[in-house]
């Protein structure tokens, strides 16, 4: 970063220097400034409107609230009030929560057991049923809701949470499985062998030296298949329905898009009790999301 | 790296009498589990039984009544869900593995990787490759008689939906390229400021939100009243700022105008993607090569685009196909903005509802095949990069 920062301007002299450099610089300075503001204008409105009452929000922008932000009577906490409680969000997440960790748990524990043995274990069928595991990547949910669907109604699965974690295990794994191999696999070769030469079993190494080791690729997919789940809105659509008792944030958000189209007051405040866990989450653990992409999406 | 070991244990030791119970404990968890979570009144039961196992009749009563706190009954049951789904797997995988391990070393060594890998291609096999053949042969059947017919793929080639797969075209054109340029230009511009952590945070930020709370954040830019009212969607404000008339612009389909705004919404959360990743590629190109290129006077601009994008090509081919892979399954957005209509349809959309509103399974199925078959080359790619590596060794 520094390093091609300083090559900026590499041929002035040195007592001078910073003014070309101020002048080359200073317009990329505030172009970068402007693109961050440009983009977290959108969901910094969402926020600033969402502690707005119901009446000023439809009368004047919600800019125009920061222009006079000490005036009585500008901000208010009643939509998040109305919101959760009138409005079932407080429902919707607790639903959400009942729903997105055991679908986040439980994948990564059966993906690292697979992974392992994928990478450390030579048994026949191997490297076609990883082929398998690698050409489900990309194979749309699109394909199975239908199905699964009717099986689901046959089991009487259906709109139980049950059904729904299993779905979301199953759609989460070749990604598990693929991340977590391409990690385990890259562990040193010596580490199994002298594990073997002491006579450790596979289950032996697995939790002893394989899981231990692996915590940040284990760490990267929690929260990738957290904020996934989290954010979800077709698989619970499908599998979990729309009735109230069951359903999680975002299906209870594109409900009350469709009852209260224009009471913003509410959608907005609404909106914000959706994002405010995957937010936290990624902003705490930035370092370990952004870890989890790189070795999603670049080969090694 | 110290290895924890244990000498090899031969002969009985308490342990390998507590294993068979084990076992049973981990299959008994997992079934009671099981059988709580698949009724749908399990939670209340659940929370019955604890009451009366505390001696308070009433209240268990209530609580198998439905009368009784629905939230605590939720909680028992997620609780339930994560003993039995992470703690009974665990003692299940562990304790069949160490059963296995009693066996003479050959058929120990035969049983024990399908221990570890039979749960996920279980899971595997029901839940993608099963309902995925299903889908495929579904898509050639009459909906009523299931006997073998074309009409639902003749149905693709209608004018209704050749203009929902233009518009995916759209979607993948415009929404993965303007995602991956916006991706690059931004990580070449924030490589070079002091801020850049802080500022990539502003950008990669629109990833941790949901597309659902993405269109209603956006739905409330694009709100539209008409003219002579105060205008307090961020668009019509800018747009009639300029003394224009203000536009309802999520029902304004001239030149697809709708579908570009949609598209937006898109390019906003995954150019964070593009950025973190193109970023990334951009510091791995070693200073002596651009040095190198300054030394024999190229310009930045020129650095940019024959040193830079050529060296990190391999990263935006993964970053166009990963954002690609996900417009081209695009859903949420088109939902929860204008339900397909006012020419904004795509096929995941359509999916969706002919199969769970219209009930036209074969169509449905159809739709879901081509999907599948504009995924089929990077499918295609993927395996050939795995053939390369190998697996194992």
């Amino acid at each position: 970063m520094t390093a091609q920062g300083k090559a900026v301007a590499p041929n002035v002299g040195p007592r001078t220097a910073w003014i070309p450099w101020l002048m080359r610089s200073l317009p990329l300075r505030v172009a970068v400034v402007l693109i961050c503001i440009l983009w977290s204008l959108p969901t910094f409105g969402l926020f600033i409107s969402s502690f707005r009452p119901a009446q000023q929000i439809t009368t004047t922008g919600w800019w125009e609230a920061l222009l006079s932000p000490f005036q009585a009577g500008q901000w208010t906490l009643q939509n998040y009030q109305q919101v959760l409680a009138g409005e079932g969000m407080g429902n919707a997440f607790i639903n959400s929560l009942i729903v997105t960790l055991p679908s986040t748990v439980i994948p990564i524990t059966i993906a690292a057991f697979a992974a392992y043995a994928f990478a450390w274990i030579r048994f026949p069928g191997r490297g076609i049923l990883f082929a398998i595991v690698v050409g489900l990547l990309v194979v749309p949910i699109q394909m199975s809701l239908v199905p699964v669907l009717r099986v689901y109604s046959g089991l009487g699965l259906n709109g139980t949470f049950l059904g729904i974690w299993l779905a979301h295990t199953a759609f989460g794994l070749p990604l598990a499985i693929f991340l977590l191999y391409n990690y385990i696999s890259q562990l040193p070769r010596d580490l199994f062998e002298s594990a073997a030469i002491d006579g450790a079993s596979h289950y032996q190494v697995f939790t002893q030296i394989v899981v231990p080791l692996s915590i940040p690729a284990i760490g990267a997919f929690t929260i990738f298949q957290f904020l996934w789940v989290w954010n979800d809105l077709l698989v619970a659509l499908v599998f979990l329905g729309v009735n109230t008792s069951s359903q999680v944030l975002p299906v209870g958000l594109y409900q009350l898009i469709g009852s209260h189209g224009e009471a913003w007051h509410v959608l907005t405040a609404g909106a914000f009790v959706t994002m405010i866990v995957p937010l936290l989450v990624f902003l705490a653990l930035q370092r370990a999301f952004i870890r989890g992409i790189l070795a999603g999406s670049v080969k090694s | 790296m110290t290895v924890r070991t244990e000498s090899p244990k031969r002969g009985i030791s308490p342990s390998t009498l507590l294993l068979p119970l084990g076992a049973v404990l981990g299959i008994v968890v997992v079934v009671v589990g099981l059988s709580f979570l698949a009724d749908k009144h399990g939670a209340q039961n659940l929370l019955g039984a604890i009451y009366d196992l505390l001696g308070n009749p009433t209240a268990a009563t209530a609580a198998r009544n439905g009368v009784a706190d629905q939230v605590l009954a939720k909680l028992v049951l997620a609780a339930v869900a994560l003993v039995s789904g992470v703690g009974g797997i665990w003692l299940m995988y562990s304790t069949v593995a160490q059963l296995v391990s009693l066996f003479r070393p050959n058929i120990r060594d035969r049983i024990m990787p399908w221990v570890f890998v039979v749960p996920a291609l279980a899971l595997l096999l029901g839940w993608l490759v099963y309902p995925g053949v299903v889908t495929i042969i579904r898509s050639f059947g009459d909906d009523t008689t299931q006997a073998f017919t074309l009409r639902n793929w003749l149905d693709i080639f209608k004018p209704d939906t050749l203009g929902i797969l233009f518009n995916n075209f759209l979607w993948l054109v415009v929404g993965t390229g303007g995602a991956v340029i916006l991706g690059l230009v931004i990580a070449a511009m924030f490589d070079r400021v002091k801020f850049e952590a802080l500022s990539k945070t502003f950008v990669f930020l629109p990833l941790a939100i949901s597309l659902v709370g993405a269109s209603l954040i956006w739905r409330f830019i694009y709100t539209w009243r008409p003219a002579g009212q105060p205008q307090y969607g961020l668009l019509n404000a800018v747009w009639t700022a300029f003394g224009n008339k203000p536009i309802d612009w999520i029902h304004f389909d001239d030149f697809h105008t709708n579908t570009f705004l949609l598209i937006v919404i898109f390019i906003w959360l995954q150019t964070g993607f593009a950025m973190v990743v193109l970023s990334a590629a951009i510091k791995g190109v070693s200073t002596e090569v651009l040095e190198a290129a300054r030394l024999d006077g190229a310009n930045e601009r020129q650095i940019f685009f024959k040193v830079i994008v050529p060296i990190i090509k391999g990263s935006i081919l993964a970053v166009i196909t990963t954002i690609a892979i996900a417009d081209l399954k695009i859903f949420d957005i088109v939902y929860v903005m204008t339900g397909g209509s006012f020419n904004t349809n795509v096929v995941a959309n359509q999916m969706y509802l002919q199969a769970f509103q219209f009930l036209q399974d074969g169509h449905a199925a159809a739709l879901a095949t081509v999907l599948f078959l504009a995924v089929l080359p990077v499918m295609y790619f993927n395996l050939r990069n795995l053939r390369e590596q190998g697996v194992g060794r």
